[in-house]
């Protein structure tokens, strides 16, 4: 039993919900964050002088400090809050790759989210770089042999969505430097945050991308860090308000960091929610997460081999402890649309497609699959649900 | 209204589709897939003085875009081509019976889309 299940008051509604890797349910602190903002205040950050615009940003830029403790980042003003990880990829691979020069070439691997696979993508081919995919191996971990002095960039995740393996990190990013000291190294952390502490001090990379939404926190709101001399050196992604300091007709300049990344009026409720997010993570804590996460996940791993056998084909290594929570799998022939609607008439959530993967669905040969992925709020009777209902599919389909 | 996606006549389908196989001689051969889900079809039909004398179909995919070929198949037999020309999406979801969601209605629209293709 979760002693975290009474936090989230959608679970009332009795379904099983195991699809955290798309989004996490939100705890009643968060909830209670958004809502207080917005009932007593409500106004914008930055710019208003009466004392609630002064209450709002404090609290405002209180979540930006909170969010660099958490990622041991020493300035806050290297965190820019984004809309959520896909554009903070969006606004690194645009601004990144047009300040690299023609022969440079911008690297990714073939196990990335489309957020970290079609942004560079795009951008390489616009600015005219070499766009390459790097293979995985048959552990599932990116393979750096063509990695050269030549690659002035490389973005990776550090949890795939898929398999749920962990990349070595700490290892690849020493092979990749040893090619190339002057990499630009890009961490997608967006599944890993919710399952593994990220200090951007002791990893030595230029960049984190992740979303609240997957960290207990509400949606519309995302965090990008990266080292204070790459945001100075990259150009702007969006234009308008905030982020100027002087406008005229010949001429306009850009105001200093972080405000320079964050245009207009941002999702100040969401904002100010996530600091309760972040407070709730640290409250539970990683290594509770984590014991968690790896004996549910063994527990799934153990009740589908013993109900279904080579029925049910999990995707990737089958290690527990790496795994995180993410379990990939299909089952027969039977389609995971299918699969996934069934079970959804029981309640049980989960998750069907080729779950922003494509190039890596057709690496591994399959067109879709069915995935669960596990929170702090699942318990065993949440995996002896799924179960049954999976037997329904046959009943159904067979 | 989920409960109903799997009734009966879907499931029938699905698992006895009509004109599910190849043709001797077709005249016209299309295919369509959707990528996001990795539903593929592929359709033969003989056409004759603009009649649609036979039609079957192929192809992977999930219960309902399958049910769907099947339905559609049988429906299209002994029609006009004008007639499939002019086939709405709308009359195919009728065809299917079932309310989709925005989610699944793709499913249920492959099938008419291989078969607009046969006569582009």
């Amino acid at each position: 039993m979760s002693k975290w299940r009474k936090e989230f008051p959608a679970l009332r509604r009795g379904v099983v919900y195991l699809d955290s890797a798309a989004t996490t349910l939100k705890p009643k602190s968060v909830i209670a964050a958004e809502q207080k903002f917005l009932e007593n205040s409500g106004v914008s950050v930055h710019r208003g002088l009466y004392p609630l615009a002064e209450e709002a940003t404090a609290a405002y830029e209180a979540t930006r400090s909170a969010v660099a403790a958490f990622i041991g980042c020493r300035d806050p003003r290297e965190v820019i809050f984004t809309r959520n990880a896909t554009e903070a990829l969006n606004v690194l691979a645009s601004g990144i790759v047009r300040t690299l020069k023609p022969n440079d070439a911008v690297a990714v691997s073939e196990l990335e989210h489309h957020s970290n696979f079609v942004p560079w993508q795009q951008a390489a081919q616009q600015h005219s770089n070499t766009f390459a995919v790097l293979p995985i191996d048959e552990q599932g971990t990116v393979d750096l042999k063509t990695i050269n002095k030549r690659t002035a960039v490389l973005s990776i995740s550090a949890l795939s969505n898929v398999f749920g393996t962990e990349q070595p990190i700490a290892k690849i990013i020493r092979q990749v430097r040893a090619k190339n000291s002057k990499m630009i190294i890009v961490l997608d952390v967006a599944q890993a945050i919710a399952h593994i502490p990220i200090d951007v001090a002791k990893l030595n990379v230029d960049a984190v991308v992740f979303s609240m939404h997957k960290l207990y926190g509400p949606t519309g709101v995302g965090v990008l860090w990266a080292r204070r001399d790459l945001l100075e050196k990259i150009p702007p992604f969006e234009f308008g308000g905030e982020m100027v300091d002087r406008v005229a007709p010949a001429k306009t300049t850009f105001a200093a960091l972080p405000a320079k990344f964050e245009a207009g009026t941002p999702n100040v409720a969401g904002v100010i929610a996530s600091g309760a997010a972040i407070a709730f993570v640290q409250k539970v804590g990683y290594s509770a997460i984590a014991h968690h996460t790896t004996t549910l996940t063994r527990y799934a791993i153990e009740q589908l081999a013993m109900h279904f056998g080579a029925a049910v084909q999990i995707i990737g290594a089958l290690n527990p402890g790496t795994r995180h929570g993410v379990l990939a799998f299909t089952y027969r022939n039977y389609h995971p649309h299918d699969i996934a609607q069934i079970l959804g008439n029981h309640g049980v959530c989960i998750r069907a497609g080729h779950h922003c993967a494509q190039p890596l669905h057709d690496r591994l040969g399959i067109s879709a699959s069915c995935r669960i992925s596990l929170g702090i709020y699942n318990t065993k009777e949440d995996i002896d649900r799924f179960i049954a209902a999976l037997k329904n599919v046959d009943q159904v389909l067979g | 209204m989920s409960e109903a996606l799997y009734g009966d006549i879907i499931l029938d389908h699905y698992h006895h589709p009509r004109h599910n196989g190849v043709l001797k001689k077709p005249t016209h051969r299309a295919d369509a897939d959707n990528p996001t889900c990795g539903d593929q079809l592929h359709m033969e039909a003989i056409i004759k003085k603009g009649t649609i004398t036979d039609l079957a179909f192929t192809g992977t995919g999930c219960a309902i875009s399958l049910a769907a070929a099947s339905l559609l198949s049988e429906k299209l037999v002994g029609r006009s081509t004008a007639a499939l020309k002019k086939f709405t999406p709308e009359q195919m979801l009728d065809l299917l019976g079932l309310a989709l969601s925005p989610n699944r209605i793709k499913c249920g629209l492959l099938a008419l889309e291989t078969a607009q293709k046969l006569i582009v």
